[in-house]
């Protein structure tokens, strides 16, 4: 079937129809993305004080991911310049260049930033259990006296959970440890409990173990966070520009004091599920231009075989998967201040 | 195209390949502006990064401006963060989806769009008169 106006303007819209057809449909995404950030919005206002985190997120890495956007944004254009000018070769090359800065940005995102706060361990500690904390790894009486927000979780990374053991069927428990590649042993200071570890022991992996029947968390013992390791200094009351992971301070919450405690997962806060929210969104816009950027690009029917058939049509197709792209660098233009740095 | 920053259509190109220091000549002098927008809008994330991390509730002059329309706080930085961010975003629009000069058509759409967004952006401000309590871990 011939599809009209392709090339052409319509009489009545002056338009060719794909230019029209990507404004809407760009429009459309401006109210997708516009609820959820109105959402964003709602969440943090209605936060407790002290239930919003801030300086979780890497900035060096995701100014890094901002800076990849723009330039592959630039390198979209020029692709579609060439088109203009006829030059395929230099089209490819851009196109080529939009393709990697693209599967760079998802790469980083999907295989560096968000693997590491799905181990991240953070508890929230009980407003009656607090005072416990103070002066150890919580220095709130300070940050009232200045004025700030109250430090309610204590994180960094799990070492250990110290767990009684003494009602759980032996053999299953042993084989799930097996399992799940972890190992146990009796507690220094307590014989009635047992301590278990290993590299697999992530927040989740905690949270499973706590479902076995019989079987009492009693403690967690973590590398703390620099914020809970020194937190009498003023120093580390704002977020710094280059992220600095769990120290070697080892601290110890009782299960009995914590209110929530997950990873930084999307359960973990408000601001941890409309994070995974948008960014997740945001990937999957991400994940569909590079899809649509490699059919461009390849030399097959729709891609640039069609150049030297229709080379003002194929022209239009990649001025439409640009103008695409541009918005979702848009898009990552407000998330990176709102979720990194404000 | 509508744009005058938009490169000539070659119309007496032949669609092939064969590029000469010429052409190449007027490819850069069309595709100059984008560079130099892709380079301003790197500083500006920088700019972004950098602001974030000036106190401006503790800048006199500062807080007395914001403070004039009530704004005070982090959310100072907060506000200057989004004009930079709203600043980009237009240049984005303007040069690289070259709504400078895009025909009427499809701003229509668009006005109704940022009417719209804007109306649920305004939608926030409910919780002055319907305050949400504990919704963080109210269920534990």
């Amino acid at each position: 079937m011939e599809i009209p106006y392709t090339v052409r303007p319509r009489p009545d819209t002056g338009l060719a129809n794909p230019k029209l057809g990507i404004w809407l449909f760009l429009a459309s995404e401006v109210m997708l993305f516009g609820g959820l950030f109105s959402a964003y919005i709602f969440l943090r206002i209605g936060a407790e004080p002290g239930y919003w985190p801030r300086g979780l997120l890497n900035v060096p890495v995701g100014a890094m991911n901002t800076a990849i956007l723009i330039a592959s944004s630039v390198t979209i254009v020029l692709a579609w310049a060439s088109l203009k000018m006829r030059k395929l070769s230099a089209y490819k090359i851009w196109m080529g260049v939009s393709i990697l800065c693209g599967a760079i940005f998802l790469i980083v995102k999907l295989a560096y930033e968000w693997p590491q706060k799905f181990e991240h361990f953070g508890a929230f500690i009980k407003k009656d259990a607090l005072a416990k904390y103070e002066g150890l790894y919580l220095d709130n009486q300070r940050l009232a006296k200045e004025g700030k927000d109250p430090r309610m979780e204590i994180s960094g990374h799990l070492h250990e959970i110290e767990v009684d053991a003494s009602g759980v069927d032996q053999a299953k428990f042993e084989a799930f440890l097996k399992e799940h590649k972890l190992v146990s042993k009796p507690d220094e200071h307590d014989p009635k409990l047992l301590v278990i570890e290993g590299e697999h022991l992530t927040p989740a992996m905690a949270e499973r173990i706590e479902t076995i029947p019989g079987l009492k968390l009693e403690a967690f013992q973590l590398g703390l966070d620099p914020i809970n390791a020194d937190p009498t200094n003023a120093d580390l009351d704002k977020p710094h520009f280059l992220y600095r992971g769990p120290t070697d301070k080892i601290g110890k919450i009782e299960r009995a004091d914590v209110e929530f405690y997950s990873a930084f997962a999307p359960k973990h806060s408000s601001y941890f599920a409309v994070y995974f929210t948008i960014t997740g969104l945001h990937g999957l816009h991400v994940l569909a231009g590079i899809i649509v950027m490699l059919y461009f690009w390849l030399p097959i029917e729709g891609g640039t075989k069609m150049f030297r058939k229709n080379p003002e049509q194929f022209t239009n197709r990649v001025e439409v998967v640009g103008l695409f792209w541009h918005f979702v660098d848009l898009v990552w233009i407000f998330v990176f201040p709102i979720f990194y740095l404000l | 195209m509508s744009d005058s920053h938009s490169p000539v259509p070659a119309a007496s190109h032949a669609p092939d390949d064969h590029g000469h220091g010429h052409e190449d000549h007027d490819f850069w002098g069309h595709c100059k502006l984008y560079v130099y927008i892709g380079i301003l809008l790197g500083v500006l994330t920088a700019v972004t990064v950098g602001l974030s991390y000036v106190d401006f509730a503790h800048i006199g002059m500062t807080r007395w401006i914001f403070g004039l329309i009530g704004i005070s706080g982090n959310h100072i930085n907060i506000v200057v963060g989004m004009i930079v961010a709203t600043f980009k975003v237009c240049l984005v629009g303007a040069i690289f989806m070259h709504l400078k000069g895009e025909k009427k058509t499809i701003w229509q759409p668009l006005y109704f769009t940022a009417f719209f967004v804007l109306g649920l952006f305004l939608l926030t401000l409910l919780h002055w008169y319907d305050p949400i309590f504990s919704t963080v871990h109210a269920h534990h």
